[in-house]
């Protein structure tokens, strides 16, 4: 950029009002100064992101390995389909919102609104299915605190005729699994609403003409946080849902 | 005694024309600004009012330990009023006590930017620090916490009908706010420096700022979810940390003291780059070893994240990770002593007078000293379990934290005073204050090591008699204390109006912010500066004096 250029300029001729590029904010010498520190800090909001869910990470991987038998039958509790589904479904979406990215970076209107629009659609889907799944283990009594229940874990299951019924005392440990499993899910579930809810915003202003004149930085950095947030549920569904599935 | 404070001629000396503070006039000039200088001050404003919240307080404490017995108020009034005591303290001042106000000022100024990277994101994080100011008030009102600051589990979750959620609450979103300037710092200082301003020519208070703001950044993320796993517990009743479900009490120890140790570090590490912009200035000398004291900001910051289960020794941790946390609580005392040494290797041989600032400076310098080797006898297992839980600890901490950090803020605010304000505070009462503060504090603090060393325990009301006379030496430093922290108060709000016009550089400083008009103007500089000379270069200070007047823009 050449605006390094004329602040040398200016700092020998005094005030020289040049032209200002028209997103520039004033406390930024360049455009591409002001790119980067956005992106920067997108990332660095991002390893916070990362530290809060690895709060959550890290008990996870503590008390599996205490009640490695409760971890298994609990994750037996859940409904693969739908988790499978839903991974494909977040997928989809980051796929969606690269390509948001990738028409406002090539000015493209109409597609920009469109993969706005699906990637919002995708969202409202994952969001559908996990509350679905959520008011399942409400029926069947699976939520700590509010309404649970062992029947389920020291009687053999008919899916899962291998499992032996849990012993009182480990089966009540499935509460850990279940309580790990709701604030996990739940605090994976807010930041796809948060997302949702900027990504009504997005469309609104891109619908207004905003970012596909060149500046594109919030579009940009919003795609790294709903990344951010498939990636998370791609861990929580393996530890969540697979990988104790045939024990 | 000498002095190298030079006052314009105050016959003729006026505030510059134009500043930051009279740009734009009214309340919504100010509720809506984007200036990180005027943010700063939005900060100062609300920290001040927090923090004597948070005395008055630590005045009922001590008002309550004069006598043995439980007789001011019933012992679960002295819980509640503890633990706000502790909150407030730890998570309303100290916190951002010197990042959110100084820093907040300074940070652009000295790597000559404008201002700091995310203007927009640093007024969201004042108003988050206003909103967990206002629900830990509210907290306060309906009826109290009395978890103390520490939210023990299952304490806090099982045991207590009081405002845990509102209280844990207002700590999560105040954490926001100091994740939030944590980043805009990082940012600032990676991508915002002016030409010239390399990372070895930073001042050494930016260093020690950014180390902080990595601790931030990183270690508050897990105390937001630490807590809302707390309300989770407290509201629906999940268990992750109830042992009737299965979960463990412990790791809740674990994940607060995983953010709450190197809280220790952020709540000093900005108050110790401070210190090294003072030390340098009154003994007209570059900082002795600049490159270990930069160096070891960030050690401490890379040590602190390494040494959290010092706080459990006696909660069950197993010996071996109690012998590797007690190492690696010694070894993080080395950079802290580093500091220390370079400090006093700079006072060596300087020309060194003894403006305000420089006096609380030393009072930081005793007291930090005593706080932090007092922390290594803490750190050694034999001694922590006899010492835990008892008064030892309530001073160690004391004295880090006030003696070291509110020492660093007071003398960091009587140094850039001038410069924030444009106007000097009268010296004589100011020292005053200063001395003030440094003999309250010894006399309230002092006598808690030897209580604490004979078995007083601490968070309890009544206390055997044999006590008493330790503790009414306390309860009177307190007073004594109160008083030196109220003069502040009263004289630097009188200087507002009539003090002394301050100039420009007053101190005859280094640092670029000396090199502008004070109070500066809204966009810091009128042309980008280019730097080229070291931090702290006196050499180059009086060579620019003597070629052109320091430049005072009308
Ligand atoms: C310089 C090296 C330091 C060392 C080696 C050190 C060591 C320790 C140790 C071992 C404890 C735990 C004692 C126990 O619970 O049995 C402790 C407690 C504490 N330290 Fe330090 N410390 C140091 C510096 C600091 C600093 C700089 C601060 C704050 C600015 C600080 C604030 C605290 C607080 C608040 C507690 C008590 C927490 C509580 O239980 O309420 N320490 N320290
Ligand atoms: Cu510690």
């Amino acid at each position: 950029m050449d605006s390094h250029a004329l602040a040398a300029q200016t700092s020998e001729t005094g005030h020289i009002e040049h032209a200002h590029p028209p997103h520039l904010r004033h406390h930024f010498e360049t455009v591409e100064q002001q790119r980067e520190a956005a992106s920067f800090g997108m990332w660095l909001f991002l390893l916070t992101e990362i530290m809060f869910f690895g709060g959550l990470f890290c008990a996870y991987l503590i008390y599996r390995n205490w009640y490695y038998p409760a971890f298994v039958v609990g994750s037996h509790q859940l409904k693969i389909w739908a988790g499978t589904t839903n991974t494909g479904v977040l997928i989809g979406s980051s796929f969606t919102m690269a390509m948001a990215v990738y028409s406002s970076q090539v000015r493209n209107r109409a597609a920009l609104i469109g993969y706005l629009l699906l990637t919002i659609v995708l969202g409202t889907v994952f969001l559908g299915i996990k509350g679905y799944e959520w008011h399942d283990e409400w029926e069947h009594h699976h939520v700590p605190g509010l309404n649970f229940s062992v029947s389920d874990f020291v009687h053999t299951s008919a899916a899962y005729p291998e499992d032996k019924p849990l012993p009182l005392d480990m089966a009540e440990k499935t509460q850990v699994y279940f309580s790990l499993y709701f604030a996990m899910t739940g605090m994976h579930a807010l930041h796809m609403i948060i997302g949702v809810s900027l990504l009504i915003i997005l469309l609104a202003q891109a619908w207004g003409g905003a970012y596909t004149d060149g500046h594109m930085t919030t579009i940009e950095n919003f795609g790294l946080y709903w990344h951010f947030v498939d990636i998370i549920w791609i861990f929580l569904f393996p530890l969540l849902y697979l990988i104790s599935r045939h024990q | 005694m000498s002095t190298i404070v030079s006052l314009p001629d105050q016959s003729t000396a006026t505030l510059p024309k134009v500043s930051y503070l009279n740009k734009e006039y009214g309340l919504k000039s100010w509720l809506l600004t984007g200036d990180h200088k005027r943010i700063a001050i939005l900060y100062l404003i609300s920290i001040t009012f927090f923090f004597f919240i948070g005395g008055a307080m630590a005045g009922l404490i001590r008002l309550e330990l004069l006598t043995p017995a439980s007789d001011l108020m019933a012992a679960d009034t002295y819980n509640k009023v503890f633990t706000m005591h502790g909150i407030i303290m730890v998570f309303l001042f100290l916190v951002p006590s010197v990042p959110a106000t100084i820093g907040n000022f300074l940070i652009p100024i000295m790597v000559g930017a404008k201002d700091l990277a995310f203007p927009k994101i640093n007024l969201l994080s004042w108003y988050l620090y206003i909103a967990g100011g206002i629900l830990l008030m509210t907290a306060l009102i309906s009826g109290g916490v009395d978890t103390g600051w520490t939210f023990t589990t299952p304490l806090s979750t099982h045991y207590l009908n009081t405002h845990v959620i509102t209280a844990g609450l207002a700590v999560f979103v105040a954490g926001f706010s100091s994740i939030f300037t944590g980043l805009n710092f990082i940012v600032t200082i990676h991508r915002m420096r002016a030409p010239g301003m390399t990372w070895f020519r930073l001042p050494l208070f930016v260093w020690s700022h950014y180390a902080a703001s990595i601790l931030m950044v990183l270690g508050t993320p897990v105390l937001a979810i630490t807590l809302v796993l707390v309300i989770l517990e407290r509201t629906i009743g999940i268990g992750v940390f109830d042992p009737a479900k299965g979960g463990d009490p412990l790791l809740f120890q674990h994940l607060f003291w995983f953010y709450s140790h190197p809280a220790v570090y952020i709540m000093i590490l900005p108050g110790m780059g401070v210190i090294s912009e003072v030390i340098s200035t009154f003994s007209r000398k570059r900082v002795f070893g600049y490159t270990a004291v930069a160096f070891s900001s960030v050690a401490i910051a890379v040590f602190g994240f390494f040494v959290w289960a010092h706080h459990m020794f006696i909660m069950g941790v197993s010996n071996y990770s109690a012998l590797v946390f007690s190492l690696l609580t010694m070894l993080v005392a080395v950079p802290s002593a580093i500091k220390i040494f370079n400090w006093a290797a700079t006072l060596y041989k300087g020309s060194i007078t003894f403006e305000t600032p420089m006096l609380y400076a030393f009072g930081f310098m005793g007291l930090f000293t005593i706080g932090g080797l007092t922390g290594v006898f803490l750190g050694s297992l034999g001694m922590d379990i006899h010492l835990t839980e008892t008064y030892f600890i309530v001073a160690h901490f004391h004295f880090v934290m006030v003696g070291g950090m509110l020492m660093a803020y007071l003398s960091g605010v009587h140094f850039w005073w001038p410069k924030m304000t444009g106007r000097m505070y009268p010296e004589g009462l100011s020292k005053l204050a200063a001395v003030t503060t440094f003999i309250g504090f010894i006399l309230t603090f002092f006598p808690q090591f030897i209580l604490g060393y004979l078995g007083m325990p601490r968070r309890y009301a009544a206390y055997p008699p044999e006590f008493q006379v330790l503790n009414v030496f306390s309860t009177a430093g307190a007073s004594v204390l109160g008083v030196g922290y109220l003069l502040p108060l009263l004289y630097l709000t009188w200087s507002l109006k009539y003090g002394a016009i301050a100039g420009a550089n007053p101190w005859q400083a280094t640092g670029l912010e000396w090199q502008i008009q004070s109070p500066p103007l809204t966009e810091n500089f009128v042309e980008t500066p280019i730097v080229t000379h070291e931090a702290y270069d006196y050499e180059w200070l009086a060579h620019k004096t003597e070629h052109d007047e320091v430049e005072t823009v009308g």
